[in-house]
């Protein structure tokens, strides 16, 4: 990474970004900066961008044909969409669980080992049996899976799957954690797991979270990002950025305080 | 006023049948329903009683009866004993009596009569002297309910002929080469020359095909030039309509005759590339006498007339592969390679393979490019390499069936249950390495 870098306290910031589906412009205008060691949720109605603007912190988006992100995501001071950087190593360092768990149908450890091999990991058998362990501990799934990591990641739970995509993402040692809705498609019991994990995590890594659910926003995170689509070009901007406790008691822009209080949305 | 359009809105909204009206809407919907049960079952009833009358017609040609005649009755030759009864010097008294001298010579020459058993010479007595015939055969039915009739009728034309069960498919029949004489006749070289050529077209057709559905399937999207320039984009459009003019042609292609894939290779492999599929410029001498007619021309042409539908197998299984995996994949730092190799393929294998090899076992079947390019229709030794003549199942039974001998009827429908049977199981082991793969790739 050779081109220009910016001082920045922020594990990730976003400078007037601007993202596009082909002609379609999705998020405008956005700038804000995630704080380190903390869980950052994007909340706001369906459509707002949130997601979009989620997917561009380890660039996603550029999986998808036509889109284009204009304006700086700065992470370590560095553009991660100047033209020198791959989006590859962008994703080795910044994981991403997903809205459905999506273990590979493989097994518990091949779901595990699949990342630190895919990533030029070089050590014995021994050593990864270890890694694995590791990142299953740190997902709190390895007491339920130890005895049998020859399973399919397919045979587990809702619930056992996310935290095994959550090891999986552990595994290649990222320094920020991506979260798509990770519990919408879990039983609330689930939910709460993955909450519990969410802190624990917070010691090590950076967490981004998106949520319909605003209870999960306000018990979860410590700050809070709301996002809106604007009526007129319905392109979703960011409305208020605070802390989780000044969104929820203490909201300075009208739209945020309807939208908490379940006026629309 | 507003009554007035009370009064129309009720009407637009019409009746729902009410009471006993009920019960008979219902009666009458499932009475429909029913109706079209009965003629979806009759068309499948249709279908079953072809098969049957297939099945039939081959089995009814390939056994059978056959009358066979003898020049001269083992009990005229031996005073009613049997052959295995007698003594060595018994049956080389037989033979200086009954055959002549020039034939004694001939066989003297080659080994003395008298080194040779009992079982060599009975051979001998059974080729040279007693020389069986086939003077008529009866199809399977025939022979089974209609013994009488034939019986008689033989009884009159050849009194001494003997009635006998026949089946023409045989062990004898499987190992034996290309014949003129329908009894001797086997399809040796006909089943070597389809499993040659099968392997070849597999071998050629699925690396390309897999490849090529990978290809238009994961990184047609791409841009491998840089957008920013004007030429990067005109580069970037260029490759993408070629692709996107390349993937709905190959449905077109697909639905190509075959004879017109065998025209294709007639023109490209056997006699353009001549020297490369005759063998020649490897050396190979034994090349010259096929002229590009050769097993590597038609492996050539049958993987062109298979790639579209290997490619379309290919694409179609590689989409079912969810691209959920393929994000987690690339969430974790993957590239496109590492994805497609580690994630996209396996998951799609299973898939691909049964497509595959469906529309190879389509290939098993083809005569027309075959006959096009010169594939050989009389042909006694075995392929033994890329250069070498050769001739297949389909074109043996072809052949078979144009000559006007009935025994060659009979032979043309014991090679068609060969056919059959080499078919089904190419399609029995595909859907077991299927069923093999997906239960690998998702129970454990």
């Amino acid at each position: 990474m050779t081109s220009a870098t910016y001082d920045t306290k922020y594990a990730i910031e976003t400078r007037n970004m601007h993202i596009y589906y082909g002609a379609f412009r999705a998020v405008k205008d956005v700038s804000f900066g995630i704080e380190r060691n903390k869980i950052t949720a994007l909340i706001g109605p369906s459509g707002c961008g949130k997601s979009t603007v989620l997917r561009s912190f380890n660039r996603m988006n550029d999986l998808i044909p036509g889109a284009r992100t204009e304006g700086e995501v700065l992470y370590h001071g560095q553009n991660l969409y100047a033209p020198d950087v791959d989006a590859v190593q962008v994703r080795r360092e910044i994981g991403m669980v997903f809205q459905k768990p999506n273990p590979f149908p493989k097994s518990i450890y091949d779901n595990i080992a699949y990342g630190p091999r895919i990533n030029g990991w070089k050590g014995s058998k021994a050593e990864m049996d270890e890694l694995v362990e590791r990142a299953l501990r740190g997902a709190a799934l390895w007491d339920e899976v130890k005895d049998d990591l020859k399973k399919s990641g397919l045979a587990l739970s809702g619930g056992q799957q996310q935290r095994l995509c959550i090891a999986r993402a552990l595994a290649v040692e990222p320094e920020m954690i991506l979260m798509d809705e990770p519990c919408s498609a879990l039983d609330p019991i689930s939910t709460l797991k993955i909450e519990e994990l969410m802190f624990e995590l917070r010691q090590n890594y950076t967490i981004v979270i998106v949520t319909h659910n605003m209870q999960q926003a306000a018990r979860a995170s410590d700050y809070t990002a709301f996002f809106l689509m604007d009526k007129d070009d319905r392109a979703g901007q960011l409305i208020e950025y605070d802390t989780t406790s000044n969104i929820f008691q203490n909201p300075k822009d009208k739209r945020t305080e309807e939208y908490i209080s379940g006026r629309f949305g | 006023m507003s009554a007035e359009t009370n009064a129309s809105s009720e009407r637009s909204t019409g009746t729902l049948p009410q009471g006993e009206a009920v019960r008979q809407n219902v009666a009458q919907r499932q009475r429909r329903g029913r109706v079209w049960e009965v003629v979806l079952f009759a068309s499948t009833v249709v279908g079953i009683v072809i098969l049957v009358m297939l099945a039939f017609n081959i089995v009814n040609d390939a056994f059978g009866g056959i009358a066979v005649q003898s020049v001269v009755e083992e009990e005229d030759l031996t005073d009613g004993r049997r052959l295995e009864d007698l003594s060595q010097p018994e049956l080389i008294a037989i033979l200086e009596a009954n055959l002549r001298s020039r034939v004694l010579r001939n066989l003297e020459r080659e080994r003395p009569l008298a080194e040779r058993d009992e079982g060599e010479l009975i051979d001998i007595i059974n080729q040279e002297i007693i020389k069986p015939e086939v003077v008529a055969i009866y199809p399977l039915s025939e022979f089974l309910f209609n013994r009488a009739a034939i019986e008689a009728e033989l009884a009159e034309a050849f009194p001494r002929a003997e009635l006998q069960f026949k089946s023409w498919l045989n062990w004898n029949f499987i190992v034996s080469p290309m014949s003129s004489n329908p009894t001797q006749a086997g399809i040796r070289t006909a089943i070597l020359g389809t499993l040659f050529l099968l392997l070849l077209t597999v071998l050629i057709a699925f690396p390309l095909g897999i490849g090529a559905a990978i290809y238009l399937e994961e990184y047609n999207a791409d841009k491998p030039f840089d957008e920013r320039s004007p030429v990067g984009r005109w580069l970037n459009r260029t490759i993408q309509r070629a692709a996107g003019l390349i993937e709905t042609n190959i449905y077109n292609l697909s639905g190509v005759p075959s004879i017109i894939y065998g025209i294709l290779g007639l023109a490209i492999f056997v006699r353009a590339l001549e020297p490369f599929t005759s063998g020649a410029i490897f050396g190979a001498t034994e090349g010259v006498t096929a002229n590009g007619r050769t097993i590597l021309s038609a492996a050539l042409t049958m993987s062109l007339l298979v790639l579209p539908v290997v490619i379309i197998a290919s694409q179609e299984a590689i989409r079912a592969v969810p691209s959920s995996l393929r994000q987690a994949s690339y969430g974790l730092g993957a590239t496109k390679w590492q994805t497609v190799w580690k994630i996209v393929l396996p998951n799609a294998l299973p898939g691909i393979l049964t497509g595959t090899i469906l529309a190879i076992s389509r290939a098993i079947g083809e005569t027309a490019p075959l006959i096009v390019i010169g594939a050989s229709t009389f042909i006694v030794t075995d392929p033994d390499g890329l250069f070498s003549k050769f001739t297949v199942l389909p074109l043996q039974i072809y052949n078979w069936t144009s000559r006007p001998q009935e025994e060659f009827r009979a032979i043309a429908a014991a090679a068609i249950i060969v056919l059959l049977i080499l078919l089904l199981s190419l399609n029995a082991a595909a859907i077991m390495l299927r069923n093999y793969l997906r239960s690998k790739r998702i129970s454990t």
